[in-house]
């Protein structure tokens, strides 16, 4: 049966500064569906999403609910067109109850608790909820604070949600139950959109499948009409050739042996379970994963940031000398000990670098407490930074200049070529190529081939599939903080890796 | 033993002097429920006291016959008036035009002590030397008591032997305490002092909360002000520090009350207690008598760090105090 | 359903400078304070009727007009600029040391106690090392109290501090008590009148000189310590980002106590400077409110410790002025805690000017 149409988006195009986030792009919702929008990270779904959710306003094109033409500028404009949004960040006051987050900014007149309560209860009843109201939110776990934004929304009379990756942070038994709920909701005629990129749920839940890819429109098309393959080909696209090189390197040594490493986040959810491989000098070992797989929390493991469950450990083997173990010891004391280990962290002005500092400043990061004596040696930076800057081409209008004021291509030259300077044997990236246009993209990779040629061992933390297959000798699968599968880069498939990814392997 | 003349003198002294501080206490937990954090609150009292006692002197003057209860309107309302209008200076600077909080407090500090303590100069220049100010009819029409209007034995003096202001002191801890805990308003108000981020997506105006709150939280500060100089010392001024201290103890206050109206209101006696403690204890000698005094703020330090060790959400500050906001944009 | 005619929506939007010329900031920091003048000399002219601009020239004389007067105005200068050198590293870590007030005075109580107990049997070169030692040292434990509950518990370092300025202040009402000379004064009075033990010696026969020494002393080597300094270096990448310092191998607990406990050691000094350099008596006007004026100083000097020379002089130029202009036009000196205020707020005003600029935006809605 044809359903009409409860949201179109015709034309949709948006621009942050340079960048096209969304490129025309059509969406339609039916009424009493639940649509899947599928993409990598960055092509764009949730700042679709968010223009319908009136946080941000289209460049081009137009919205209409329901037939009519509306102007969404404000999330209440959303809301009076019967739109709600879940956002993947809870937007909570922590020390209020269910009941007061949800009733807060509502335009009741009267703060009526009980009431609120009671109509709490009734939704809860109405859709599988289970939920306290008196329950005050820094008690709840996360599946409860996403219960409550998802009841905000429905007490605000919404009839079209939109959920922004609400499993990414749910146990498998607690998806279930969210996914339980949203059917009782179809059933009750509201229609859905859930921003997603695991392809199971996919298959699991919705009726219908729209992609995007890099800001436009794929296809859309039925579940029940598709397969994971089909999706993962249209997600990923057509394998695109880069031309990056894969020089070869004779005898590899293993460099890093990391053996059943787990890890849990302060709410004590695992983010790494059990995660054992090689890292070996010589070779760029790819970690490829959706986002929020474990990835920053392996490297930040190694590095001595993260605490570690026991039972796990991280061998070090400089060459020669005395294996050592890493688990258990602080960054100073990972540095102290000899160990050459540089990390090209995710957060680059919030962790690799200080901002307020021109390069000179940023340098010292790493080097500040050698030699004796209570002054900095600012030489040896200043020198290095003039190395970097020159040999980098990092643009700036002088060394001592803020790198938080540099574009992002030159703020992660900086970084990287700090890390390099250290001539380590262990190079770590979190998404090294992240907001950099193609050139400085492909200097970072040509960088991190001829540490490979020197014998390092590179640990490349990616997100672009084609990127990882050609870079990379290896590649670790990351998935919900497990290892997924290894795989010998040269010979894989993209499609491969992205069903690994998602824990869809490919027949046969 | 104390006899019951003495611990009704001493509940006494301790009800009036925890009186000026609750206006002030009461005041800034409306402001810092906002999530400003004012340390401008001495020099706010100091605008309200010089406020009221300059209104009152002018009417005084001017008026044939001066009428007590026309005398209190004016004074009460300048006192207001003047104080709010250190609120909506300190909120211009750091509401609209970012400023540190913590710095503009203490300017405000400054500030609002250099000009009550210029203007009251003045005041006893024209009034021929310190303490010859005389607003009579207003400070009676003050320090009324209603056990002026009831008849009352010992006992009864220490709940009926004050002016209307110590009464309202409570009143206003009651209504603060309703406003912020049982109306919309109220939620509104405390969800921008936790987490603006959250209260502008749920379509409230943080900007125009953040104000009225600040202003309104200094009027009522400002009234703690107005009753030291009006009934704490009788209708005069002298220019010493006197205010300056009393407003720093109505921010301890705050968070001794862990930011809770109702609390501030046995917390204000309490201090008032444990400062006048000391001419009750026999054998003291006049140095022991000043480290007495110091209880108030090492009661103050002690509940700060329970409750920070302890980590009770309902007991910290309002997660946002201190912080500017703005609306993220990309 | 809500239908919206808006076509175009117009809007200002504040956004953040990247960066602003170091010669430009400087201008509009200059334009502020003399903005601030002339708002400040509507305020006395509408007060007292008087012509500014004679105000302003007896403001200046009364700073420096004569040798004593521009001696006093120094030395407070030398005052105030100590707590502010001492706040300076706090502030850099983004730790709000409001303590001060209260470190000066333990310093002071220090120094005081020492002078009446050791002024006859020590000799006074040795004593003074003996007092400058101590006081450090009893400014640094008052300032670590509250680091170390920050750092541990994190135990909101605004509040704690400013609660033990009183907690200071009573121990200073307590020591004059113990002390009171004569018997009933309720003052301490000059401390040694007699023998000078303990006292700053005058240098080049002025009495002051060796606060000044002391204090551009403690200026130049605060500069090089947060500049170039090993230590500097970590309170600078604490400040910017603890995850930073986290990543660098920068033991972030450590620099809190160890960092707060240099800015009470030094706010300690500016108290032994304040006893033995120049009131030779203790009281709890010893720090006079200079503990939170130099909160002030070391906020708007962005704890540049040669800015902090600079913005201290102003004041106390105004505060000294202002006592002058209260005697000469019969006014009383508060005025010149009105004036301070008044400019502090132009200054913090600007600010913004200086961090933000506004954008007017023109936001196109959707076709029609």
């Amino acid at each position: 049966m044809e359903r009409t149409a409860a949201v179109e988006m015709i034309n949709i195009t948006k621009r942050f500064g340079q960048v096209l986030a969304n490129d025309h792009v059509n969406l339609e919702i039916r009424k009493g569906e639940i649509l899947s929008l599928l993409g990598e990270n960055g092509s764009g779904k949730t700042t679709l999403m968010n223009m319908l959710s009136g946080i941000y306003f289209p460049d081009e094109g137009e919205i209409r609910v329901n037939g009519q033409k509306v102007t969404i500028s404000s999330p209440h404009d959303a809301f009076d067109c019967g739109i709600g949004m879940i956002h993947q960040h809870f937007k909570l006051v922590d020390v209020f109850t269910a009941a007061e987050n949800v009733t807060l900014g509502t335009k009741d007149d009267k703060l009526d608790l009980k009431a609120v309560s009671s109509k709490i209860r009734d939704i809860c009843d109405r859709y599988g909820f289970v939920i306290d109201p008196a329950k005050k939110v820094y008690d709840m776990s996360v599946s409860e604070k996403q219960t409550v934004e998802i009841i905000k929304v429905l007490y605000r009379g919404a009839d079209i949600l939109i959920l922004d990756e609400p499993t990414a942070v749910l146990t498998p038994q607690e998806t279930d139950r969210l996914f339980g709920v949203m059917r009782n909701m179809k059933k009750d005629g509201k229609s859905m959109i859930i921003i997603t990129h695991k392809l199971h749920e996919v298959m699991d839940v919705s009726d219908r499948v729209a992609v995007l890819r890099k800001g436009r429109y794929i296809m859309d098309v039925a579940t029940k009409d598709t397969n994971p393959a089909q999706l993962t080909e249209m997600m990923v696209g057509k394998a695109v050739t880069l031309n990056i090189e894969r020089p070869k390197f004779e005898n590899p040594v293993p460099r890093l042996e990391v053996k059943n490493l787990t890890a849990l986040d302060p709410l004590g959810v695992k983010r790494l379970d059990g995660v054992s491989f090689t890292a070996y000098g010589g070779e760029i070992l790819g970690i490829a994963g959706i986002a929020g797989s474990g990835q920053k929390e392996l490297l930040e493991a190694i590095a001595g940031l993260q605490p570690v469950e026991p039972g796990g450990s991280i061998l070090y083997y400089p060459g020669g000398g005395k294996t050592k173990e890493l688990v258990g010891l602080t960054p100073m004391q990972i540095r102290r000990a000899g160990v050459g280990l540089a990390f090209v962290p995710e957060d680059r002005l919030g962790m690799g670098l200080v901002g307020e500092m021109g390069m000179t400043g940023n340098m010292l990061l790493r080097s500040y407490s050698k030699g004796r004596g209570i002054v900095a040696d600012r030489k040896g930076p200043r020198l290095l930074a003039e190395r970097v800057r020159e040999e980098l081409e990092v643009m700036t209008p002088s060394i001592d200049f803020p790198v938080r004021a540099l574009s992002g291509g030159n703020v992660q030259k900086v970084l990287v070529g700090r890390e390099i300077a250290q001539s380590p044997m262990v190079l770590m990236t979190a998404y090294a190529v992240r907001g950099l246009d193609i050139n400085t993209s492909y200097a970072i990779y040509d960088l991190l081939n001829r540490q490979k040629m020197q014998g390092v061992a590179v640990v490349y933390v990616g997100e672009d599939l084609d990127v990882l297959l050609e870079l990379s000798d290896r590649i670790v699968v990351l998935c919900g903080g497990q290892v997924s599968g290894v795989v010998d880069a040269a010979k894989t498939t993209k499609e491969e890796v992205g069903l690994l990814m998602t824990k869809f392997r490919k027949e046969g | 033993m104390l006899s019951i003349v003495q611990i009704s003198q001493l509940l006494q002294s301790a009800i009036v002097f925890g009186t000026v501080i609750m206006f002030g206490a009461l005041g800034e937990i409306l402001t810092q429920k906002s999530g400003n954090l004012n340390l401008g609150v001495p020099g706010i009292m100091y605008l309200g006291g010089i406020a009221g006692l300059a209104t009152a002197y002018g009417y005084e003057h001017l008026a044939k016959t001066p009428n007590g209860f026309v005398s209190l309107l004016i004074s009460f309302t300048a006192a207001f008036i003047a104080s709010a209008l250190g609120g909506l200076l300190y909120s211009f600077l750091t509401i609209t035009l970012r400023a540190n909080q913590n710095v503009t407090g203490l300017t405000l500090t400054i500030f609002g002590s250099g000009l009550a303590n210029f203007f009251g100069g003045i005041l006893n220049t024209m009034a021929g030397g310190v303490g010859q100010i005389s607003v009579r009819t207003t400070s009676q029409a003050y320090r009324t008591a209603v056990a002026h209007f009831v008849q009352v034995g010992h006992v009864g003096e220490i709940f009926f032997s004050y002016g209307f202001m110590a009464y309202l002191a409570i009143i206003l801890a009651i209504v603060l305490y309703v406003f912020l805990f049982r109306t919309r308003a109220g939620l509104n108000l405390r969800s921008i002092g936790e987490n603006p981020g959250t209260a502008d997506a749920a379509g409230i105006n943080v900007i125009r909360n953040k104000y009225i709150a600040t202003c309104v939280g200094a009027g009522i500060s400002g009234l703690g002000g107005l009753y030291y100089t009006m009934d704490y010392i009788k209708g005069t001024w002298t220019t010493d520090s006197t205010i300056e201290s009393l407003g720093w103890l109505a921010v301890a206050l705050v968070i001794f009350a862990t930011w809770k109206p109702l609390n501030a209101i046995w917390g204000a006696y309490l201090f008032g207690l444990l400062y006048w403690i000391y001419l009750y204890i026999p054998g003291l000698t006049r140095s022991s008598q000043e480290l007495f005094k110091m209880l108030p703020y090492i009661v103050t330090i002690i509940v700060l760090l329970l409750v920070s060790i302890r980590k009770k959400k309902e007991d910290q500050p309002p997660a946002s105090l201190g912080l500017a906001y703005f609306r993220e944009e990309r | 359903m809500a239908r919206h005619s808006s076509g175009h929506e117009r809007f200002l939007r504040i956004a953040k400078r990247d960066r602003m010329p170091k010669s430009r900031a400087f201008m509009i920091r200059v334009a502020a304070v003399l903005l601030s003048l002339v708002v400040s000399g509507f305020f006395i002219l509408a007060v007292t009727k008087l012509n500014p601009i004679d105000v302003y020239k007896s403001l200046f004389a009364g700073a420096f007009g004569t040798k004593r007067r521009f001696w006093v105005t120094i030395r407070d200068t030398m005052m105030l600029l100590c707590i502010s050198l001492g706040l300076a590293p706090a502030f850099k870590m983004r730790f709000w040391n409001i303590g001060a007030e209260g470190q000066v005075l333990i310093g002071g109580i220090v120094t005081a106690g020492m002078m009446r107990a050791l002024g006859t049997s020590i000799p006074t070169p040795l004593l003074l090392v003996l007092m400058f030692a101590c006081s450090f040292a009893a400014g640094a434990v008052w300032g670590a109290i509250p680091a170390v509950f920050k750092a541990y518990w994190n135990a909101n370092e605004t509040l704690f501090t400013l609660m033990m300025n009183y907690v200071a202040i009573q121990l200073t009402s307590y020591c004059v008590a113990r002390w009171e000379n004569p018997f009933g004064s309720n003052s301490v009075g000059i401390i040694n009148q007699k023998t000078k033990a303990g006292w700053f010696p005058a240098i080049f026969g002025q009495q002051i000189t060796l606060n000044v020494i002391i204090v551009l002393t403690l200026t130049v080597l605060m500069f090089l310590y947060l500049k170039y300094s090993k230590q500097g270096y970590e309170i600078a990448v604490v400040g910017s980002s603890e995850n930073t310092a986290r990543y660098a191998g920068i033991n972030v607990k450590n620099v809190t106590v160890r960092t707060v406990a240099l800015s009470g050691a030094i706010c300690g000094i500016a108290g032994f400077i304040a006893v033995s350099g120049a009131s030779h008596t203790i009281s709890t006007s010893t720090a006079g409110g200079e503990g939170f004026t130099a909160i002030i100083v070391a906020w708007l000097a962005q704890f540049n410790s040669f800015i902090m020379v600079a913005i201290s002089l102003l004041l106390v130029t105004l505060q000294k002025g202002a006592v002058q202009i209260a005697s000469q036009f019969n006014l009383n000196d508060y005025a010149s805690d009105v004036i301070t205020g008044i400019i502090l707020f132009f200054i913090l005003g600007s600010e913004f000017f200086i961090k933000f600029r506004v954008v007017h935006r023109s936001r196109k809605g959707g076709r029609s």
